[in-house]
């Protein structure tokens, strides 16, 4: 679908490392491009024309983000670089403050590294536990098992909602459901799930909610940091500066600004949010369940075709995402990406940076390919037919 | 070097690494070797006598190009000097950066002589080199404190 939106897909490429970033529309590298030109000016600061113009675009990208993923109020949501950026603020601006050496966070062995080494950092630092919920054969999280890794120690529960290597979809309604009448918080990474699927935050219940614009067709260095008002009042700064301050005065005496601004010191990535808000609107005139219905259908067709070759080792061959994690029986999957790279096919190679799933799926490395709308059944029958024939990947791997 | 040799010999020592195990004998000095920018991920082991290398193996996780070139590198390093690993050593990095060298003491080596022509791949060749370097530094150190 919309290919010719996508100045990339001009070139002869195939592209399937959606998971790592999807590619750009063009309406959103020219917003980009239009505030550059034409009104380059900062935010909350000017008294003249162009400056209020630019404040306005940077709030309508917080409300764009609001109705996005259904929020209640738009200043639950927080502009950062990224999710990476996003899950580090939540946990030293609001978990170390509240944090206790007895207390037990949960997460699992297939959390990307951006959810598991700010809670390592965390439990080093204040003595608490980092403890795993088990997965199931197919790694999925199932309700049975949240429920038996919860103890009366459970303070968090931190996972994402699509893994970035299994591509399974967590029952996080359910969770929080769960979690909550224990008072555990709940913390969703939608790094790998906000562009794919839609997302409401109220009818999860969700505490806080990251993700990054880069995976959802907007540009780099974009993130959100989304939570419940009556906790983000107390999520502190982890920047002091300029813009997020009241007044302050020679005694040290401080008055920080209210929600957002409180927690946006500096001058923001402004030319970011603004393209940012234009990939909100582009998803959103395709619609989020136009594109995972699309985006199943292609994925059980890359399945379907993937198990008719017999040297291929599918990881996870049930999955309602477009994740397909797999290996060509006795190569490297480096390799394999690197003889792919020779035809123009974009795929990923590794561990995901999720290094501690090897522990559970055995598997050290595989070859991911992770879809989008614009991928084709052509695309995909390109791509199997390369993986088809396994002399031929072995005489041209080098 | 024609390329269906040079194929050859790279395969060769994929499929069948010389020199590739477990190494639990605490008389080898061990290095990690690991790309930041891709997954492969070595061990090498190196055990010397009085400055000349009796033995060396590696294991872990490659790619063919890393996996090929370990393989290629113990093979010929072993038995040597550390001098001549040196000297092997800054010869096989001039020919995959391109610079002037000695052709002779690279043996099957010289089947990365064309890798430069694949600039994400330089590295792979060059990852055991890294390890092996690392290995007679923290050798010398060790002696210079004697
Ligand atoms: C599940 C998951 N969480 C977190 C991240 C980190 O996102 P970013 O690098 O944009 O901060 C990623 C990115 O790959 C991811 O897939």
């Amino acid at each position: 679908m919309n290919r010719e939106d996508f100045p990339m897909l001009n070139q002869d490429i195939i592209y399937l490392d959606n998971g790592a970033t999807t590619l750009k529309p063009k309406m959103m590298i020219d917003a980009i491009s239009d505030y550059y030109s034409n009104y380059g000016a900062n935010a909350h600061r000017g008294d003249y024309d162009i400056s209020f113009k630019v404040d306005q675009a940077y709030e309508n990208t917080r409300e764009k983000v609001r109705k996005f993923i259904n929020a209640k109020e738009k200043e639950e949501i927080i502009f950062t670089s990224g999710d990476t950026e996003s899950l580090n603020l939540l946990v030293r601006g609001f978990f170390e403050n509240i944090i206790e050496p007895e207390d037990e966070i949960l997460i699992t062995q297939s959390e990307h590294a951006s959810n598991v080494l700010p809670w390592f950092r965390l439990a080093k630092k204040y003595g608490c536990s980092v403890n795993y919920i088990p997965l199931d054969d197919n790694h999925y999280v199932t309700m049975e098992n949240v429920k038996k890794s919860i103890t009366p120690q459970t303070k968090v529960i931190a996972l994402a909602e699509i893994t970035n290597v299994i591509g399974d979809i967590r029952p996080i309604k359910e969770i929080c459901e769960f979690a909550h009448k224990n008072n555990i918080f709940v913390v969703v990474d939608a790094a790998q799930s906000i562009a794919h699927k839609k997302t409401d935050v109220q009818d999860l219940d969700v505490d806080f909610l990251t993700f990054s614009a880069h995976k959802m067709c907007g540009p780099t260095g974009v993130g959100v940091l989304y939570g419940k008002r009556q906790l983000m009042e107390s999520v502190e700064p982890l920047n002091m500066g300029g813009g997020m301050n009241e007044s302050f005065d020679s005694i040290q005496e401080v008055i920080l600004k209210e929600l957002p601004t409180r927690l946006e010191a500096g001058t923001p990535n402004i030319a970011g949010v603004i393209g940012f808000g234009a990939s909100i609107d582009y998803l959103s005139k395709i619609g989020m369940e136009n594109i995972q219905t699309y985006e199943v259908k292609l994925r059980k067709y890359l399945i379907d075709k993937l198990l008719m070759v017999p040297h291929i080792d599918l990881i996870n061959i049930e999955s309602d995402s477009g994740i397909v994690a797999f290996n060509v029986e006795g190569i490297f999957s480096q390799d394999v990406a690197y003889y792919l790279n020779k035809y123009n096919i974009c795929v990923r190679a590794g561990n995901h940076c999720a290094k501690i799933l090897k522990k559970e799926t055995g598997v050290t490395n595989t070859i991911r390919v992770s879809l989008y709308f614009y991928n084709t059944e052509e695309e995909i029958d390109a791509l199997v037919e390369l993986l088809k024939d396994k002399e031929k990947i072995l005489k041209e791997m080098l | 070097m024609d390329e269906f040799l040079r194929r050859e010999i790279i395969m060769d020592h994929y499929q069948n690494p010389r020199h590739k195990k477990e190494c639990t004998d605490n008389t080898y000095q061990k290095a990690n070797t690991n790309n930041a920018s891709c997954i492969d991920n070595l061990d090498i082991y190196m055990k010397t006598n009085d400055n000349i290398i009796e033995d060396i193996c590696f294991n872990g996780e490659a790619c063919a190009i890393s996996t090929s070139s370990c393989s290629i590198m113990i093979s010929n390093l072993i038995g040597k000097t550390i001098e001549e690993a040196k000297e092997y050593i800054e010869n096989f990095e001039n020919m995959v950066n391109e610079n002037k060298y000695n052709e002779e003491i690279l043996k099957e080596a010289l089947a990365y002589n064309e890798i430069y022509k694949q600039n994400n791949r330089k590295n792979c060749a060059l990852l055991p080199y890294v390890g092996m370097k690392k290995l007679i530094s923290e050798l010398e150190k060790k002696e210079t404190k004697i």
